[in-house]
């Protein structure tokens, strides 16, 4: 009977499919000969077609809903166990693959792959504002922008270095933070979203329209490469020393992140994404909770835009649109809500994806958008949805004693 | 016997809506005091004007700790005024349903702590020292509260009782000397709310002040060493259980009288 059912409201959706296609699919009108083509053949593609994807969609559908009922049953931790098996030679392998990388592939992939780990350490850093905190922030290229031109800049007027720089520019990507992050105290959710995305505007404006500042939209060109104790180098050494640089500066997030999330300060950013009201009620500062995640979000945005502007060696307003703090959202959205493994690999698939897929080049943006819908219909809470840490307590009468 | 919460002429007008007028109101160490009235009287408004979710446009809210000195609370943000002593929960339940249920007792925690960014990042051995403490104190409250075998379940998936004793363990582990129960025992069961009178008769006699607005009258005459009874903003009866029982104003609000 139910089966039936299906059956049925799958033939009207069909049905609805050809009546609305039936202009674009099966008339042609051919204006040579005069003479008006009904392509059959069509329809009945457009009918079997439909019928069959709406089927479809709705056993996964169904399938899902399943499995989230059955879901709800379980604590937070009953899935993660089992992942920590694994966990011991995947690590292994993956430093593996890491250390040999540049050495087996050409620069091109090296420089592929430095991008990409610079997108892992965006992912993260904007991770903990919409992740963790749960602020919208569309304007987060604008602290990638900070960092960029902090670097040209300084170099180009005081000649200051790279090593020098690096902590400047995470200083400063912080302190913009701190910036944008006081006129929004009070927003949230839409208006939070719309004012940040303001923000990344302007400061693209500024950096495209200020001649005297930051050269226009021509940009500064000739941003020396990072140095190894003054040591020259050539193109390619460069390269796998960049490389290198930001395998450990992703690392050291990865380490910083994770500690801060399970630390008292990210317990407060989750709790102020949870409820806001309640999480101020129960004696956190929402002031200071909500500019410590926007200053740190900002952080790390700061310091891959010093390290992007010494690898590209030039930079210029066009690289900081809003298109990029889309794909890093994006990433962020791909991987799941706070979760570190998730952004990790949805940064890899966002990245490396588009380049390896050059020989489609005309559809990569159909392919990408595509994607994007899938996960929202099929996965919407992201590749790895983010756990919580569980606590093992053993049952004895004098609760302090038993904790391991 | 001094009074720890001193509520001072309050009042509190939404434009030209007066939801809180002239409210007098004192709780004294140790007591259970219960705030009761009909619908709309005004009693969730009072809450949230005396911990700071609104300003009050008018009165003056004291608070005294146990050993401390009396203090003027209004104006306050929520952060502080619950850092102060005075913590609460919700009348529609406001866990944070994501986290486990260990973890909402331990952002209860955070106004007690102190481990900062740099502290979080490096763990040193106070940051770690702490850490642990607040993962004791939170499983010594769940243990009270009754839930210690459910832990790491998200708090979401708790059934309806549990919650609301979850909210009161979260409330506690900001170490109040002041408690505020806003309806705790709506849409409980009898054995829920039987539970429920336990927990706060052991509060109680832990020496804990706790003010409740309640519907359920079994439970505000069995509980309450005093009680406020409000209508429309208004205070209308105080006095003992047996007192309001028989007080014909507070009769009248609630069943209203022929003519």
């Amino acid at each position: 009977m139910f089966f039936v059912n299906e059956i049925k409201k799958s033939l009207l959706i069909s049905c609805w499919f050809i009546f609305l296609t039936f202009p674009i699919m099966v008339i042609r009108i051919n204006p040579y000969e005069e003479i008006v083509d009904y392509r059959w053949n069509n329809l009945i593609l457009v009918g079997v077609g439909s019928f069959i994807l709406s089927l479809v969609g709705r056993a996964v559908q169904r399938r899902r809903e399943k499995i989230g009922q059955n879901d709800t049953d379980q604590t937070a931790g009953s899935t993660f166990r089992i992942a920590t098996k694994m966990y011991v030679p995947l690590v292994a392998l993956s430093v593996l693959v890491i250390c040999c990388f540049p050495f087996v592939f050409s620069t091109y992939q090296t420089n592929i792959m430095t991008t990409a780990l610079i997108y892992v350490v965006l992912g993260l850093g904007l991770n903990i504002v919409v992740g963790l905190a749960g602020l919208l922030d569309l304007g987060y290229v604008a602290f990638y922008a900070v960092g960029a031109y902090s670097y040209a800049l300084l170099n180009y007027h005081f000649g200051l270095g790279f090593w020098t720089v690096l902590p400047i520019g995470a200083g400063l990507g912080a302190l913009f933070g701190i910036l944008l992050g006081f006129p929004v105290l009070r927003l949230r959710g839409d208006y939070l979203a719309i004012v940040t995305l303001g923000f990344g505007e302007i400061i693209r404006l500024i950096l495209e329209n200020w001649n005297d500042f930051s050269f226009g939209p021509s940009g500064i060109a000739n941003i020396p490469r990072p140095s190894f104790f003054g040591m020259e180098m050539s193109l390619q050494a460069a390269t796998i020393y960049i490389y290198f640089l930001m395998v450990g500066l992703a690392v050291f997030t990865v380490f910083v992140v994770n500690r801060l999330q399970h630390s008292r300060i990210g317990r407060a950013w989750i709790a102020l994404r949870e409820d806001e009201i309640a999480c101020q009620a129960m004696g956190i500062d929402k002031t200071k909770t909500k500019l410590t995640a926007f200053a740190l979000g900002a952080t790390w945005a700061g310091m891959m835009g010093v390290v992007f502007a010494a690898k590209t060696t030039f930079i210029n307003p066009a690289s900081f649109t809003f298109l990029e703090s889309a794909i890093i959202l994006s990433i962020v959205v791909l991987g799941g809500m706070g979760s570190i493994l998730g952004v990790i690999i949805a940064a890899f698939i966002l990245i490396l994806l588009p380049e390896y897929l050059r020989a489609f080049s005309d559809y990569r943006m159909l392919l990408f958008g595509a994607t994007m819908v899938m996960m929202m219909v099929f996965r919407p809470q992201g590749l790895v949805a983010p756990r919580r840490r569980c606590y093992q307590f053993r049952k004895t009468d004098d609760p302090a004693a038993g904790i391991k | 016997m001094k009074p720890i919460l001193t509520v001072d002429k309050l009042s509190m007008d939404f434009g030209g809506l007066r939801a809180l007028d002239r409210l007098d109101l004192e709780i004294n160490t140790g007591e259970i005091v219960a705030l009761i009235g009909p619908n709309g009287a005004g009693k969730s408004t009072f809450f949230n004007c005396i911990t700071g979710i609104y300003l009050p446009t008018g009165g003056d809210v004291y608070l005294t700790p146990p050993h401390g000195r009396k203090k003027i609370i209004n104006g306050l943000k929520p952060n502080q005024v619950t850092k102060k002593g005075m913590a609460r929960t919700f009348q529609n339940i406001r866990l944070f349903t994501e986290m486990t249920v260990l973890e909402n007792i331990m952002i209860g925690r955070h106004c007690r702590t102190k481990a900062s960014i740099l502290g979080a990042v490096f763990k040193g051995p106070g940051t770690i020292r702490e850490e642990k403490e607040i993962v004791e104190d939170s499983y010594r409250i769940l243990v009270k509260i009754g839930l210690a075998d459910s832990v790491n379940m998200k708090a979401t998936n708790l059934p309806y009782g549990a919650q609301r004793r979850l909210e009161i363990g979260r409330a506690l582990a900001t170490e109040p000397f002041l408690l505020l129960l806003d309806e705790p025992a709506a849409g409980m069961n009898p054995m829920e709310t039987k539970e429920l009178d336990d927990l706060i008769i052991s509060l109680r006699d832990e020496g804990m002040a706790i003010l409740l607005i309640e519907h359920d009258m079994k439970l505000v005459m069995s509980l309450s060493s005093r009680i406020y009874v409000m209508d429309y903003g208004k205070k209308i009866a105080q006095g003992t259980p047996v007192e309001i029982r028989n007080n014909p104003k507070v009769i009248k609000a609630y069943l209203g009288t022929e003519n």
